[in-house]
């Protein structure tokens, strides 16, 4: 059937896209300015495609006279402590979501409850007391400093817990009878029926651990650990007679990148992920 | 293929008592259907029996070996779930391989038992198809395959055909009975649809509120109900029940709508005056000729044309609702004389609902119903 253009929706996405995007083209095109002419407000809108070398230098040498370092360090720093948070985030919820409803045992709905409140406490609010345990165990400026602290989840122990309620009793009971035990139960049945959920809540905890912030600043002060997040940061504050706004910006664009990827990379599995459980 | 027997099997649900002791024994190869109203505790007995419940008492003994306290696994019992409950994520050859990989078969052994099963159930062609990409019956054929390759001791089916239309059923019917014939496995089958209970069955067992209410052929549960509810439960439409008090030294009944009916089968214990329920069925009622003496008045509310037969519904002088069964498509006026033959009657005692037996017969299949009946009230 032929459809009619649906005008005004039409102009409505394209306004929506337009707003979404016109900070992410302003980072570019500010990249590949003199930094001198941004902070006079000469801020084109037109990127100068003559330097777009300077994406290539920041990525190896990172901001050389100030002695930063490469993006490149950072950008491993970030995803492999992206990566961590995400992966055992999903690994401590799916555990603990399992057990809370498929076990019984003494205890369990306390259990539950105690997981549940810790929603209530983010980092940010148990900030001082974590950092000196982390002080304590001698974690400080290492990367499971980074990581550790972050990796229980409430939200995803929530979220594994309703779909592993969603899962009908008589798939358990058919796997029962069939002989699969509970590990065997987990690997064979639980974690195939629920990939989708995981990579959807993979690309949320990715882009949660990538964009930490104040964690890292606090716990590791060590320049060999800083972070996209936190380098982008010490452009601003980093003692410069003149913020390099450009090499700032070419970083910025550095940083979105692999969020992207993962995003688009699991695009697919994200949507389907969010809106249902297999049946 | 194995014996099964049940020994007072219970098992409540905190305070809430949902099967009160069930006996049962089932020889080799037997199938046997239990069948009752939704929530008498029919899914709860087969959870028993497969070990994914704790029975509060009572012992489940398969092939001499009591296995009460054993796990599902080990039970060598498969079970078919009224959804199927097939693994969503495995395509129907995994689904059918999955209990046989467990119990570390060989690959050549699996793919010959799933190939074997696949060309018995017709689904050779589906193997490589996810649970999603089927239609229903397509579906409750892997779910038998995945109990047939098991070659278990004991089947468990829990209404397997209640999510299949009308006309599958009676196809998927026909096949379960060939099926489970043809490989002499002892069968437990759960249902709430008493068609599918008279044809599957070699036994009945009808459960009414935790209890097993009669425990017989299809045919004697049709023909010699235990009690009141048996009688109304099974057969369509229901058997007419008519409220009368035992006459003339335990020869006859009379209606409470007026008639004397004497018994054609024997007297009946008690004294005179013993509160009774007749019950007669539907197609054992005769509409007599207009004008004759014999005979209950109904006046006809309703009347349901069912194209091989005719429905009529009314009620009796007393004000009993009555249903009366006539063949092919009839035109009737609102009042008619009914009668039925004394031969055709069941005596129940009103108090407890019991089936009366004349008292100089005592049939031989007594035994078994009245072993059901100590079950229940
Ligand atoms: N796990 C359970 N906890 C509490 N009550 C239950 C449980 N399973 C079943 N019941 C109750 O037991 C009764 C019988 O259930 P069920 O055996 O499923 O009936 P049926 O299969 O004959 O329809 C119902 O009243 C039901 O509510
Ligand atoms: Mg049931």
């Amino acid at each position: 059937m032929h459809r009619r253009i649906d005008w005004p929706a039409h102009l409505v996405l394209l306004l929506g896209v337009a707003l979404f995007a016109f900070p992410v083209w302003l980072v570019f095109a500010g990249a590949t300015q003199d930094a001198g002419a941004i902070n006079r407000g000469d801020l084109s809108l037109i990127p100068d495609f003559s330097h777009l070398g300077i994406f290539l230098s920041v990525l190896l040498h990172g901001y050389g006279e100030a002695g930063g370092h490469p993006a490149w360090r950072m950008l491993m720093i970030s995803a492999g402590m992206a990566l961590s948070i995400a992966v055992g985030k999903i690994v401590i919820s799916v555990l603990s979501a399992y057990a809370v409803v498929f076990f019984r045992f003494p205890f369990r709905m306390a259990a539950f409850w105690t997981i549940f409140i810790t929603l209530m406490l983010p980092v940010e609010v148990r900030i001082i007391p974590t950092y000196a345990v982390m002080a304590d165990f001698h974690m400080i400026n290492s990367f499971a400093g980074l990581t550790v602290p972050l990796i229980a989840s409430a939200t995803a122990t929530l979220l594994f817990r309703q779909v592993y309620l969603a899962i009908p009793d008589e798939l358990v009971e058919a796997a029962r009878m069939d002989g699969a035990g509970p590990i065997r139960f987990l690997f064979d049945m639980l974690i195939p029926v629920s990939a989708a959920n995981m990579a959807a809540l993979f690309v949320i905890l990715f882009v949660y651990g990538w964009n930490q912030y104040l964690w890292p600043l606090l716990v590791a002060t060590d320049p060999r650990l800083d972070t996209i997040v936190i380098g982008i940061v010490q452009l601003t504050f980093g003692g410069f007679t003149l913020t390099p706004w450009n090499t700032m910006m070419a970083m910025a664009v550095l940083a979105i990148v692999p969020p992207v990827v993962v995003v688009v990379a699991m695009q697919r599995w994200f949507v389907h992920g969010l809106a249902e459980v297999e049946k | 293929m194995a014996t099964l027997e049940l020994a007072g099997l219970a098992k409540s649900f905190g305070a809430l008592a949902v099967l009160h002791g069930v006996d049962l024994a089932l020889a080799d190869g037997e199938m046997v259907v239990i069948v009752g109203a939704s929530g008498c505790g029919k899914s709860t007995l087969l959870r028993l029996v497969a070990g994914l419940e704790e029975p509060s008492a009572g012992s489940v003994v398969l092939d001499g070996r009591d296995v009460t306290r054993l796990d599902p696994a080990a039970r060598d019992i498969a079970m078919v779930f009224q959804n199927y409950a097939l693994y969503p994520h495995m395509s129907v050859f995994e689904n059918m391989a999955y209990g046989l990989r467990i119990r570390r078969l060989g690959r050549a052994d699996i793919r010959r038992r799933v190939d074997q099963a696949a060309r018995m159930l017709g689904i050779e062609g589906l193997l490589d198809r996810k649970p999603r990409q089927l239609s229903g019956g397509q579906r409750q054929r892997v779910a038998m395959g995945r109990a047939i390759v098991r070659e278990p001791k004991l089947f468990l089916f829990d209404e397997p055909l209640s999510n299949l239309d009308a006309r599958l059923r009676v196809q998927m019917r026909a096949e379960i009975r060939r099926l489970q014939r043809r490989l002499g496995v002892t069968s437990l089958y759960v249902t709430h649809d008493q068609v599918e209970a008279m044809t599957l069955g070699d036994r009945l067992v009808v459960m009414h509120e935790g209890r097993p209410a009669q425990v017989a052929s299809p045919l004697e549960v049709f023909s010699r109900p235990a009690n009141t509810y048996v009688a109304g439960f099974i057969g369509a439409p229901a058997m007419n029940f008519l409220p009368a008090r035992l006459a003339d030294a335990g020869r006859a009944a009379v209606l409470k709508a007026g008639p004397v009916i004497a018994f054609a089968d024997g007297p009946r214990a008690g004294r005179d005056g013993r509160a009774l329920i007749i019950g007669i069925r539907p197609e054992d009622v005769t509409v007599l000729p207009e004008g004759a003496a014999q005979g209950l008045r109904l006046a006809v509310d309703l009347v349901e044309p069912l194209g091989s037969e005719t429905l009529l519904h009314g009620r009796l002088p007393g004000g009993a609702a009555f249903t009366v069964q006539r063949a092919g498509m009839v035109r009737v006026g609102e009042e008619m004389t009914v009668g039925f033959s004394p031969a055709s009657l069941h005596v129940f005692e009103a108090e407890t609902g019991r089936r009366l037996e004349p008292v100089s017969l005592a049939p031989p299949a007594r035994v078994e119903s009245s072993a059901a009946m100590h079950g229940s009230r």
